[in-house]
C-alpha cells in the first residue's frame, strides 16, 4: 500500500513540476506559434542556479532563489526574444532553430561552468521533516510542490482570464491581426509572454532542484515531457496542461516503477492515442 | 447512395453549418440541373463561400448532404470529389507563382491520371499531357506566356490560367469564386466571354458580387443572406422579387 | 561551367583515395554517409516542406537492428542489412502515421518526441542496446568477399552508396510524383481541389526519407564498427538539419555540401574545442539570421552574377 501511495505522491509531484514547465511552453506557443525548444534549457538554468545559490548560502530561502532564478532565466530569454526572435517575425522554421540552437548554447555552457557531474539541490530545511497524515507518512517537500503548482495554476488562471493584460493575451491569441488593429502592442507582448514563460520555467527549476538535481542533460530529459504534455493537452490551453502534466506525471512515475525499461514506451502510447483520435489535444482549441 | 439516376448534377440538401454559436449555413438546398448556369448572389457575409468550401470538401458540414450527379459526396475529402468531375477556383489566386504556366496547367491536369503516382518517370516524358496544357493556354489566349512563372505575369491573366487550369480537366461541375473579382474593364470582358464560352457538359456554378456582370452570365439565381436560400429560381424572376430588392437595399 | 563544376566535383570525390592520408580518406568517407543523411531529410524539408527533428530515429535504429542481429544473433550481414532496412522502413511508415496528424510545427513537435523516446529507450533498456556503453566490437560486411576494412576500400563503398542513393533521390524528386510532392509542399489546398492525395504523397515520402535515413545508419554503424544513444540524439537530427538549412534546401545537392562543411567543422572544432554543442548552437543562430537560404543557393547566385554581369 505505502507503495502506491508513495509513487501516487511522487506523480503528482511530477506532475506539478511538469506544470511549471509545460505552462509557459503552452503559453508560448499559443501566443507566438513559437515552439519553443529552449525550454528545458530555462528549467535547467533555474536547477543549475538553486544547486550553486543553496549550496554557496546554507539555509538560503527555497522561495527566494526560485523568484530570483525565475526573474534571472526570464531576463536572458527576454533578451534573446528582443536580440534574434524578433528579426523572425514571419521565419516559423528559423525561429525554432534558433530556440534549438540556443538550447545548445545553454546547455553547454551549464557544462563547462557546472562540470560533468550532477549536483544535487538541498531539501529545505523546514520542509525536510515528513508530513503524517492519516497514519501515512509523506515526504512534505512533495506536497509542497503539488501546492505550488495548483497556486501557480491559480495565478496564471488569474492572470490571463480576470486581467486587462490576460484579455490582450488571449485576443492576440486567438487572432493577431486584429489584435494589432485594435492596437494591443503584439510585439511588446511576446516579449512579455516569452519572459513569464522562461521565468516560470526557471523558477521551476529551482523548486525541482531538490527532486531532481542539477545534471547535464536535465534539459534534454525535460522537453520531450513537455512536448508531450502539450501534444496530450492541447496547445496553448493552461487547463490542457494542467491536466496534460498530471497525466503524465502519474504514466512516467508508475511506468517507471513497475516497468523501468519501458517507461518511454508508455509516455508514448497516450501521446499516439491523444494523436491518432485528437490531434488538437485533449482541450486544445486549434490545430498546429 | 446510390440515387444515380438522379437528374441533378449537383444537389444540396439541407446543409447546416455553425462555428460555434455562429450558424453559417442554414437549411441550405439547391438542385441544379447539368449545364446550367446558376449564379449565387448575396451580401457579403451571407455564407457564399462558405457554401462552396462545403461543396467542394474543404468543410464538413453539421448535418445535410452534397449529392453529385446522384453519388451522395458529403463525407469525402476534397482530393476524391475531384475524381467525381468537380473542380473549383478561388477567390485568392492559389498558382505555383515560382513555375510556369504550363507547369500550372500540367499539374492541373495530372491532378487525376495515374501518372502523378510515378516515381520514376519525369513530368516531361508525357508530351501528350504537355500539349494538352499548351492546347488549354491557347483557349485562355496565354500560349505566348507559357514560358513564363507566373509571378511574371498581370493578375488578370493569373486569373484567366485559373480558369485554364479548372476547365483542363474537363470538369463536370464548375465551382467559380468570385472569377471577376479585382480585374479591370478589359480583363473582366476577357474573363466573362472565357466563361460564357464553357462547354455545355460543364455545369457552371458562380459566386459573384459584381452583379452588373455576373447577371449576364446566369441562368438561374439563388440568393443567399445570413446563410440561408431566400430566393432561388430563373434569372429575371429573382430580379424581380420583392425580397431580393429586401435584401440589398435594407428595410 | 557546368563542366568545370563537375570536374571538380569529381575530382574531389576520386582522387582522395589516390593521394590523401587515412584520415583525410577516413573523413571523406564520413563526409559521404553525413551526406546520404543530409540529402534524405532534405526530401522532407526541402521538397516535402515537412520540417522534422526526428531524423536521427532512422539512421540510430538502422544501425542498432544491424549491430545486435550480427552481434548478438550471429546474422550474416547481408540478412542484417536487408531487416535492419526492413524495419526502419516499416518503423518510417508507423511513426508517418502518427507524426502526419500535424502539419507544420505540430508535425515537428512530433517527430522530436518520438525520437526522443528512441533515443530514451536507447538509453534504459540497457539489457538490449547496452545502454550508455553503446555495442562495439562490430564488424564491417564484405561484399562479394572484399573486406572494407581498409579506409580505402571503405570509402570506395560509401562512394558507390552514395552515388546510387543521390541518383534514386535525384530521380524521385524530379519524377511526376515529385512534382506532385512540390506542389503539396506549395499550396496543399489547390493540390487536393485537383485530385492529388496531399496526405498520401507526405506519408510516401516520409517513408522513402526513412528508407534512405536507414542506408545511412547502416553505413554510419559499418564505418565506427560501434553504435551509441548519442546517434539517435536531437543533436544528430539538428546537424543533419543544420547541414541542410546551411547547404540549401531548395537544391538537390546543397544538403550534401552542408553536411560536409558541418562535419568538417566538428573535426576541426574538436581538436581545439570541446564545447561542439555550444558551437553548433552558435552556428544555427548565424546561419538562420544571416544567411536564411543557405550556402549554395548563395553561392550560385554570385557565380552567376560574376558570369553574366549584372542581372
Amino acid at each position: 500500500m505505502q507503495f502506491w501511495i508513495i509513487q501516487g505522491l511522487n506523480s503528482l509531484s511530477l506532475g506539478g513540476l511538469l506544470f511549471l514547465l509545460s505552462s509557459g511552453f503552452s503559453l508560448i506557443f499559443g501566443l507566438m506559434r513559437l515552439a519553443n525548444l529552449t525550454h528545458g534549457a530555462f528549467f535547467m538554468l533555474g536547477t543549475y542556479f538553486a544547486a550553486t545559490a543553496m549550496r554557496s548560502y546554507d539555509g538560503l530561502n527555497i522561495w527566494v532563489t526560485a523568484l530570483g532564478a525565475g526573474i534571472a532565466v526570464a531576463a536572458i530569454g527576454g533578451l534573446f526574444e528582443r536580440l534574434v526572435l524578433t528579426r523572425l517575425k514571419n521565419n516559423q522554421l528559423g525561429q525554432v532553430l534558433v530556440t534549438l540552437g540556443m538550447s545548445f548554447i545553454i546547455s553547454d555552457a551549464c557544462l563547462m561552468l557546472w562540470g560533468g557531474d550532477s549536483i544535487p539541490v538541498p531539501t529545505p530545511q523546514d520542509l525536510q521533516s515528513p508530513t503524517r497524515v492519516f497514519g501515512f507518512v509523506f515526504p512534505t517537500y512533495r506536497l509542497v510542490l503539488v501546492g505550488c503548482a495548483i497556486a501557480a495554476a491559480i495565478l496564471l488562471y488569474v492572470l490571463i482570464e480576470r486581467t486587462r493584460l490576460g484579455a490582450m493575451i488571449r485576443a492576440g491569441v486567438d487572432d493577431r491581426q486584429m489584435a494589432r488593429a485594435v492596437g494591443i502592442p503584439v510585439s511588446n507582448l511576446f516579449t512579455l509572454v516569452f519572459c513569464l514563460g522562461a521565468g516560470i520555467a526557471g523558477a521551476g527549476g529551482v523548486l525541482g532542484g531538490p527532486i531532481l538535481s542539477a545534471y547535464p542533460g536535465l534539459d534534454a530529459d525535460m522537453l520531450p515531457l513537455a512536448l508531450i504534455v502539450v501534444i496530450l493537452g492541447g496547445i496553448g490551453s493552461l487547463l490542457g496542461a494542467f491536466v496534460g502534466s498530471f497525466i503524465i506525471g502519474i504514466i512516467y512515475t508508475f511506468g517507471t516503477a513497475l516497468f523501468p525499461e519501458l517507461a518511454y514506451i508508455i509516455l508514448f502510447l497516450p501521446m499516439i492515442f491523444v494523436i491518432a483520435f485528437r490531434p488538437q489535444g485533449l482541450f486544445g482549441r486549434i490545430g498546429a | 447512395m446510390t440515387a444515380s439516376t438522379s437528374s441533378y448534377a449537383l444537389e444540396v440538401v439541407n446543409l447546416k453549418k455553425a462555428f460555434g454559436g455562429l450558424t453559417v449555413t442554414q437549411n441550405v438546398s439547391l438542385s441544379i440541373r447539368p449545364g446550367e448556369r446558376r449564379l449565387i448572389i448575396g451580401p457579403n457575409g451571407a455564407g457564399k463561400t462558405t457554401l462552396f468550401n462545403q461543396i467542394s470538401g474543404d468543410l464538413r458540414p453539421n448535418s445535410g448532404t452534397i449529392r453529385l450527379f446522384g453519388s451522395d459526396m458529403t463525407h469525402l475529402p476534397p482530393y476524391k470529389r475531384a475524381h467525381f468531375g468537380l473542380s473549383r477556383t478561388y477567390q485568392i489566386i492559389t498558382l505555383f507563382s515560382s513555375d510556369t504556366l504550363e507547369h500550372n496547367i500540367t499539374l492541373g491536369l495530372l491532378g487525376l491520371r495515374p501518372a502523378r503516382w510515378q516515381m520514376w518517370r519525369p513530368l516531361s516524358f508525357y508530351r501528350d499531357m504537355a500539349a494538352e496544357a499548351r492546347r488549354a493556354l491557347d483557349a485562355v489566349g496565354l500560349l505566348q506566356l507559357a514560358a513564363h512563372p507566373i509571378s511574371d505575369i498581370a493578375y488578370g491573366e493569373r486569373r484567366r490560367v485559373e480558369l485554364a487550369m479548372a476547365l483542363a480537366q474537363k470538369p463536370r461541375v464548375l465551382l467559380l469564386d468570385e472569377p471577376l473579382a479585382g480585374l479591370s474593364n478589359t480583363e473582366r470582358s476577357a474573363v466573362k466571354s472565357l466563361v460564357a464560352s464553357i462547354p455545355r457538359e460543364t455545369t457552371v456554378i458562380m459566386i459573384e458580387h459584381d452583379m452588373d456582370t455576373a447577371l449576364d452570365l446566369a441562368e438561374t439565381v439563388t440568393l443567399l443572406n445570413y446563410g440561408r436560400v431566400i430566393v432561388d429560381g430563373e434569372r429575371d424572376a429573382v430580379i424581380a422579387d420583392e425580397r431580393t430588392r429586401e435584401v440589398y437595399l435594407g428595410t | 561551367m557546368k563542366w568545370i563544376g563537375a570536374a571538380l566535383l569529381a575530382g574531389s570525390l576520386l582522387l582522395p583515395p589516390i593521394f590523401a592520408g587515412d584520415f583525410y580518406v577516413n573523413l571523406a568517407s564520413q563526409i559521404l554517409i553525413a551526406a546520404i543523411f543530409a540529402l534524405s531529410l532534405n526530401l522532407l524539408v526541402g521538397f516535402g516542406g515537412m520540417t522534422s527533428l526526428g531524423h536521427a530515429s532512422y539512421l540510430g535504429v538502422a544501425a542498432y537492428i544491424s549491430a545486435l542481429l550480427t552481434s548478438r544473433y550471429g546474422f550474416g550481414h547481408g540478412a542484417a542489412a536487408f531487416l535492419s532496412i526492413a524495419g526502419t522502413t516499416a518503423m518510417a511508415a508507423f511513426f508517418g502515421v502518427i507524426a502526419l496528424r500535424a502539419s507544420g510545427l505540430g508535425f515537428l513537435m512530433i517527430t522530436l518526441a518520438l525520437s526522443q523516446v528512441l533515443w530514451g529507450l536507447a538509453y534504459r533498456m540497457s539489457n538490449v542496446t547496452n545502454g550508455d556503453n553503446g555495442i562495439a566490437g562490430l564488424t564491417r560486411p564484405s561484399p562479394f568477399g572484399l573486406s572494407l576494412d581498409s579506409p580505402i576500400s571503405f570509402y570506395w563503398f560509401a562512394l558507390i552508396v552514395a552515388t546510387f542513393a543521390l541518383a534514386m533521390m535525384t530521380i524521385f524528386v524530379s519524377s511526376a510524383f515529385g512534382s506532385s510532392l512540390k506542389g503539396v509542399r506549395d499550396q496543399p489546398r489547390r493540390m487536393a481541389a485537383l485530385g492529388f492525395n496531399p496526405w498520401l504523397i507526405r506519408w510516401f515520402t516520409f517513408v522513402y526519407a526513412g528508407f534512405w535515413g536507414g542506408i545511412s545508419g547502416l553505413l554510419y554503424v559499418y564505418y565506427h564498427k560501434y553504435i551509441h544513444p548519442t546517434s539517435l540524439s536531437t543533436t544528430s537530427s539538428a546537424e543533419a538539419l543544420l547541414g541542410v538549412i546551411a547547404g540549401g534546401s531548395g537544391t538537390l545537392g546543397g544538403p550534401a555540401v552542408g553536411a560536409a562543411l558541418v562535419l568538417l567543422l566538428k573535426n576541426y572544432v574538436s581538436a581545439y574545442l570541446e564545447r561542439w554543442n555550444m558551437l553548433l548552437g552558435l552556428v544555427f543562430l548565424l546561419i538562420v539570421l544571416v544567411m536564411p537560404t543557405g550556402i549554395v543557393p548563395g553561392v550560385s547566385r554570385l557565380t552567376a552574377r560574376l558570369r553574366g554581369g549584372p542581372r
